[in-house]
């Protein structure tokens, strides 16, 4: 304390007693450091990041051929679908066009034998009408005969029926 | 300081007793009178700095881990702050430097940081110890730049793009500024170093004498030393990039 007073002024710093131990401590100090930083510390860490640098940067490359592989899975399921879209709807076109031959067919067997059949009905309803005409001249031939027998008055078969006829095509 | 406290108490009518330069004696370690190669307490604090330095930068980082720990982190983090300031300021041909600026930058990073423990000795806060620094940056940094340049290197105090006239009398004023760059290197940081401890000790003998309200300079020690964490940090933080500024120079002298 007294020394430090007498030589520094009260400033240690000043005691040029000591420079020669800082200094000496200082420069084995700084040597040694430099030589744990430069030959262990910094090369490690040196490595470590250069390492970690190289594995970002394969990553990220590794990322973008995921990526790419991802896009080119996308196209192909993409391609694929609308493959299969194409398909559907041809198999739903041709299936369609079928249905449409089957039914166009059928129907034509069904107009035919519809318009058979009414044909047949259209016969079977002249031939009726006709034989109901046939007995409604018949009958008023007959009834027309009784009349006139019923009256005394005499006339011929043929008269008769010409005459009914005539009468009848006239009210008709 | 404990026992000393009690004296200033005890002494309070004959003024404070507080010592705030006793901090920076070199004492032996073990006694006796300091010669060059006694251990003493700076000899204990530099090896601790060292210690420090080597356990962050080694031990911290001994992971080498892809994803790093804390402790790894925060050696990369001075890996590459250094790095990047050498790159940035020196330019791409000073990073064969690094390993050398790194060395000064923990040096001076973690003697600041240790002489903030209480009852730490600050190895920094000595001129002698700044001085050395500075002079081995300025001597190396001026024949590297002598080395490189040859006497290109005389450029650097001849400024081209003055008019002619000026010239010399620029060059005279490079010259001084360029002889005063150590002495402003050394004594900045040790002046720094000093006051923030200084004035720390003053406030906490305050806090021994003022008895009751102890606890005012215990709020102001306790503002002081973040504030003196963070002029620890810049000082280091300064001290390096003038050094690369200066290899800068040495390395590139044309202006």
């Amino acid at each position: 304390m007294a020394e430090t007073t007498a030589t520094g002024a009260g400033m240690p710093q000043l005691d040029v007693s000591t420079f020669s131990n800082q200094i000496f401590w200082l420069i084995v100090t700084l040597v040694a450091l430099y030589f744990i930083m430069s030959r262990v510390a910094l090369p490690r860490i040196a490595a470590v990041l250069a390492d970690r640098r190289g594995t970002i940067t394969s990553d990220i490359a590794a990322a973008e051929e995921y990526k790419l592989k991802a896009r080119e899975a996308e196209e192909a399921y993409t391609k694929a679908l609308a493959e299969a879209r194409a398909e559907a709807n041809r198999i739903v076109e041709a299936a369609r066009a079928e249905m449409q031959a089957e039914l166009d067919v059928q129907l034509q067997k069904a107009d035919a034998e519809i318009s058979a059949k009414a044909a047949e009905s259209e016969r079977r309803i002249r031939e009726i009408r006709d034989s109901a005409l046939e007995m409604v001249s018949d009958v008023s031939n007959d009834i027309t005969a009784d009349i006139l027998g019923v009256f005394d008055a005499k006339a011929d078969k043929a008269s008769v029926v010409a005459a009914v006829s005539e009468r009848m095509k006239g009210g008709a | 300081m404990r026992n000393k406290g009690t004296e200033t108490v005890a002494s309070e009518s004959s003024g404070f007793e507080i010592k705030p330069m006793d901090q920076f004696e070199v004492k032996a370690l073990f006694g006796g009178d300091v010669s060059w190669y006694t251990p003493t307490n700076v000899t204990l604090w530099m090896a601790l700095t060292v210690l420090a330095a080597s356990a962050l930068m080694i031990f911290g980082a001994r992971g080498r881990a892809l994803v790093p720990s804390r402790a790894q982190s925060a050696a990369e983090l001075a890996y590459g702050f250094v790095h990047n300031m050498v790159r940035d300021v020196a330019g791409h041909d000073a990073v064969r430097f690094f390993p050398h600026i790194f060395t000064l930058f923990m040096f001076v990073l973690f003697a600041n940081l240790l002489g903030l423990i209480p009852f730490a000795f600050t190895t920094t806060s000595h001129i002698a110890v700044t001085a050395v620094l500075a002079f081995t940056v300025f001597l190396s940094v001026t024949a590297l730049g002598f080395i490189l340049n040859g006497a290109k290197f005389l450029g650097l105090f001849w400024v081209s793009s003055a008019p002619l006239a000026l010239r010399p009398v620029l060059a005279l004023i490079e010259l001084i500024s360029y002889f005063a760059r150590p002495i402003s290197h050394s004594i900045r940081l040790a002046g720094a170093m000093m006051a923030g401890h200084a004035v720390a000790k003053v406030f906490a003998g305050f806090a021994g004498a003022l008895g009751a309200a102890f606890f005012v300079p215990v709020l102001a020690v306790t503002a002081l030393y973040a504030l003196e964490l963070l002029v620890a940090v810049i000082q280091a933080y300064v001290f390096t990039i003038l050094t690369c500024v200066y290899l800068r120079d040495a390395l590139h002298p044309s202006h």
